[in-house]
């Protein structure tokens, strides 16, 4: 009885967790891209500082008309939404924010964060594929090829430090980690956040939604509400990969008093990434699609490499 | 290592400016989050427009001679001016009637104008002007149309002339008005007093 509350108890807090802090990332994307753009748009709605922002946004939504095209493949099209959100919310279940407060303690848990995570990209190639528009088709294969790039990267920067702490379940990494993994391990933090921005599909890597060329890409043909899931999922990803991030190279809980407000420090250092990956989008223009790649390839994934080969080294050295 | 070793194959294969150029991004957007944002906020607060503005063209009727010079010069026909002749009856018996123009209709389709101000600039009347007023938007197109009475309200907005230039010699009126009166000739001396014929001298 007690192990069916608790298994509720943690559904529902992760279920609330999933439901505000993309929300609370939003929100800090609509004030932060104002301030640094100079612009006073989103500082009107609701008077003070323009709180009442997404509120407005979530009734337009709501608002708009539900339209599926007469040739998409219904199914699949009314599927990809969800394919693209619910990932998020399964990584979201095994990201420890302290010791104790976690949903889902699980073995593995790095390898099941980015199998789960990287099942997001599937909802976009899914509503690119089904939309029966070239934009969407055009939007969806650039999202295939730019996760084929990216995942890359992001695998090996998780690689290296799971081999620097001997372990692949994230609150070992954290136990494990030490302050001087932010120098260490800096290279491949530096890939993975640029892979992860990418991976999210955010500028300068949104070449997929392109809105001002190929339209809103895989997004083309979604309106209303499924499209604001496609929005919501893509700041549930932010909140997955800023999570991650600061579990991965900053050390989650570790800070003052880590034994009492470990999950505050992890919060803070997450959403310090959150902003940072605002701030890229603010901050640099869009990259082509050849560029893009080429970042991938000849940059990020051998950095991530080398970051990979030195690890093993000084492990091997050290121990 | 770090972020920097990362520079040849940075996004724009430009080559050195590509990094460089990513950091100053950053620091700009950095320091304009720090800085409060200069947006006029213009329905909720005015615009502080300087007096010459363009904003609308005001009437001051009584000015108004009808001379048309204004309808004329307007390179877009959109001032539109009727009026007629009346006789006003001599002042004394006897005396000429004068004829004068009485202006019935002046219009200026603002659908149309395109601000040159030349309709200001050649009335010799000083019977237009300009008002820095720019809030006159209609649903209608039709609506801005304004008829002489709609242009006489908009006087009140007109600000004063600027002042003159202090170097700048007195205005014409004035010169004229402060001009000392001109003194009296004086009498020719008696030299030059031609000498008379002795002959007319024994006449008188
Ligand atoms: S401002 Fe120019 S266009 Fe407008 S009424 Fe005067 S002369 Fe015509
Ligand atoms: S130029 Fe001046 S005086 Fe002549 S019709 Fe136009 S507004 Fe009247």
């Amino acid at each position: 009885m007690s192990h069916a509350l608790e298994l509720v108890l943690r559904t529902v807090s992760v279920l609330a967790a999933f439901l505000v802090l993309p929300l609370l990332v939003g929100q800090t994307e609509h004030k932060v891209m104002a301030h640094m753009q100079g612009r006073l748009g989103p500082m009107y709605a609701g008077g003070f500082h323009g709180w009442a922002q997404l509120v407005a946004d979530g009734v337009k939504f709501v608002q708009k008309e539900d339209i599926t095209p007469r040739d998409a493949d219904r199914p699949v099209f009314k599927l990809a939404p969800a394919v693209s959100l619910v990932p998020y919310l399964v990584a979201l279940a095994v990201i420890p924010l302290s010791p104790t407060v976690v949903a889902a303690d699980v073995d593995a848990s790095v390898l099941f964060v980015l199998a789960a995570s990287a099942v997001g990209i599937l909802g976009t190639l899914m509503a690119g594929w089904s939309s029966a528009n070239k934009y969407a088709l055009l939007g969806g294969m650039r999202a295939a090829a730019q996760l084929l790039s990216y995942e890359l990267p992001i695998v090996l920067a998780t690689a290296s430090v799971a081999l620097a702490a001997g372990t692949v379940s994230l609150p070992g990494i954290v136990h494990a980690w030490h302050p001087l993994w932010l120098l260490w391990q800096a290279p491949g933090a530096f890939c993975f956040l640029l892979a992860a921005v990418a991976e999210l599909q955010r500028p300068p890597f949104d070449m997929p939604v392109a809105d001002s060329e190929i339209v809103f890409g895989p997004y083309t043909e979604y309106t209303g509400l499924r499209f604001a899931f496609f929005l919501l999922s893509e700041y549930a990803g932010i909140v997955v990969m800023s999570l991650l991030f600061a579990v991965l190279f900053l050390g989650g809980w570790h800070g003052p008093f880590a034994d009492t407000i470990g999950w505050v420090w992890t919060l803070l250092k997450a959403a310090a990434v959150a902003v940072v990956v605002i701030w890229f989008r603010v901050a640099w223009p869009r990259l082509r699609e050849d560029q893009l790649q080429r970042l991938a390839w000849l940059v990020l994934v051998p950095v991530a490499i080398a970051q990979l080969a030195l690890t093993g080294v000084l492990v091997v050295v050290t121990s | 290592m770090s972020s920097n070793q990362t520079d040849p194959g940075s996004p724009a294969p430009k080559g050195r400016g590509a990094i460089p150029g990513l950091i100053k991004g950053l620091a700009t957007t950095a320091r304009t989050l720090a800085r409060p944002s200069h947006t006029a906020e213009y329905p909720d607060a005015q615009p502080h427009l300087p007096p010459r503005s363009r904003g609308v063209i005001a009437l001051l009727e009584e000015n108004c001679t009808s001379c048309m010079l204004c309808a004329r010069e307007c390179p877009d026909w959109c001032i539109y001016i009727d009026s007629h002749k009346e006789t006003i009856p001599a002042p004394t018996p006897g005396g000429r009637e004068r004829q004068r123009n009485v202006l019935d209709r002046f219009a200026i389709d603002f659908s149309l104008c395109m601000y040159c101000g030349i309709c200001i600039e050649v009335c010799p009347f000083d019977a237009l002007h300009w008002s820095p007023e720019f809030e006159y938007a209609e649903l209608d197109i039709r609506d801005l149309l304004h008829e002489k009475e709609r242009l006489g309200q908009w006087m009140p907005t007109v600000p004063p002339p600027p002042a003159l230039d202090p170097g700048a010699p007195e205005p014409a009126e004035v010169a004229a008005a402060n001009k000392p009166p001109r003194a009296a000739r004086p009498a020719r001396p008696a030299t030059t007093v031609r000498p008379q014929p002795p002959a007319a001298q024994g006449d008188a």
